[in-house]
């Protein structure tokens, strides 16, 4: 079965809204259960199975939620420069419709990570918020987004709305860069960031590496199962648009 | 290009909105300010590039919905796409007529504005400078924004939206040149950025405003 060139074609046949469909109708409750087992294991291993960590006491268990939204955060937006490229180069609709469906999930997420890190920053710096590098970054991050899912919103040509939307994640995307290290310039004249920077990878200890990557999978799902889940709904909601236009078509001939 | 050029200087001239108008907004934003925060010459001083830098940013957002929109309502932009010039270099042309007509003006007044909010003295020839460097940037993002939206009808507010996040790091470099020149640090390396930026978006973004052009012009 397996040749190679039906190999090289498979992805891209899951571009057909049907096939993209009959594929992922049945797998959602499998992704969403795999999403919700990984974080209900990931969440109770962390919060109620490792120890308090000495410098942080309890905060430290935020981590489990700050950490992969933050990751997601930034992966969502990725993932929409990804299916943006594919769908100017390609003209696939299901690659437009999950950018557009990963938007407002890719949204929630900086959201989260900016309240948790709000939450976790009280305690520990004696602030909800600093100009630091990191947040600044992710603020300007949540502006993007919410430029981007305006423009969605605001032209009614599907086709035009996802041919601009896809330029603006582009031309977003290198101006994002160039905040996040614009971000990181402009901050060495205030304060030095190492007392504020908290990298998990430098400080975290193994007990508390393995639940946050059962976490870190968890989100990765549950944004899977998400972008899924939308993206058919998009597709659906243009084939009930279609139908309708079709039946107005019959009525005006009729 | 010349006659496109001279086309739109002599519009915006004419119909009295580029030069003036850009300008009272700078003017008022800038004496506005220390109503806000209050008359103490320490903090004014203090804040004085930044204010400069945030008004001028502001004030050059305030005609860019018109940039292409006015071609576009009256049919001259399907014209000018279709004529010899390649749609890219009407953007680049729509651009550098955008900086002439708020950018340049703005750039010569603040000087004068940053007397009123207590500058030091050594920063005036950085705000020169940073805003010379910095403002042809924003033109050229902003007519990127413009071509976005002109299809869409009001669609002022959602470009504000979508090009002040495109400002952010024109924004920071400018500010952090005057800011630096006026602790009398060295100011080299924020205003070699600045250029970068905006050679990066003369290079770049009049493509990526063509296309957005002849996507709405569908």
């Amino acid at each position: 079965m397996a040749s190679g060139v039906k190999e090289s074609m498979s992805i891209w046949e899951y571009a057909n809204p049907k096939k993209f469909l009959a594929t992922t109708t049945p797998a959602l409750p499998w992704v969403f259960g795999a999403a919700f087992a990984c974080l209900g294991v990931g969440l109770v291993w962390g919060f109620f199975l490792t120890p308090n960590a000495v410098n942080f006491q309890a905060t430290v268990k935020i981590i489990y939620l700050h950490v992969p939204s933050a990751m997601m955060a930034i992966n969502a937006w990725g993932m929409m420069l990804v299916t943006s490229l594919i769908w100017l180069i390609r003209r696939h609709h299901v690659s437009a419709l999950a950018a557009k469906a990963a938007a407002p999930v890719g949204l929630v997420m900086t959201l989260v990570a900016l309240i948790t890190g709000a939450i976790w920053g009280q305690p520990m710096w004696g602030t909800w918020w600093a100009w630091d590098p990191r947040l600044t970054s992710f603020l300007i991050l949540f502006l993007f987004y919410l430029g981007y899912i305006a423009l969605w919103a605001a032209i009614e040509d599907p086709d035009t709305a996802a041919d601009l939307t896809s330029v603006l994640c582009i031309v977003g995307s290198v101006f994002a860069v160039l905040s996040r290290y614009a971000v990181n310039f402009w901050n060495q004249g205030l304060h030095q960031g190492a007392s504020l920077s908290l990298d998990a990878k430098e400080n975290v200890s193994d007990v508390y590496w393995q639940p946050l990557v059962i976490c870190i999978a968890g989100f990765i799902l549950l944004f899977l199962a998400l972008v899924l889940l939308r993206t058919g709904t998009e597709i659906r909601l243009r084939r009930i648009r279609a139908v309708q236009a079709r039946a107005v078509r019959a009525e005006v001939l009729a | 290009m010349t006659a496109l050029l001279l086309r739109d200087l002599a519009l915006a001239l004419r119909a009295g909105g580029g030069f003036g108008l850009g300008l009272a907004f700078f003017l008022i934003v800038v004496v506005l300010v220390p109503f806000g925060v209050g008359p103490e010459a320490a903090v004014l001083t203090r804040i004085a590039p930044g204010i400069l830098w945030v008004a001028a940013l502001l004030a050059s957002l305030l005609s860019l919905d018109r940039l292409f929109a006015l071609d576009f309502e009256d049919g001259a932009l399907p014209l000018l796409a279709t004529s010899p010039l390649p749609l890219e270099g009407v953007a680049l042309v729509k651009a550098v007529a955008h900086w002439i007509t708020t950018g340049l003006p703005l750039t010569l007044a603040a000087p004068g504005l940053g007397f009123l909010l207590q500058m030091d003295p050594g920063a005036y020839v950085y705000v020169l400078a940073s805003l010379a460097l910095g403002t042809p940037a924003l033109s050229m993002i902003g007519a990127f924004g413009a071509g976005l939206t002109v299809g869409i009808r009001r669609g002022g507010l959602l470009l504000s939206l979508l090009v002040l996040p495109l400002y952010v790091p024109t924004l920071i470099f400018g500010a952090e040149a005057v800011r630096r020149g006026a602790l009398g640090l060295d100011a080299g390396v924020p205003l070699l950025m600045l250029a970068g930026i905006t050679l990066g978006c003369y290079a770049l973004l009049p493509f990526a405003t063509a296309l957005v052009l002849r996507i709405n012009l569908r």
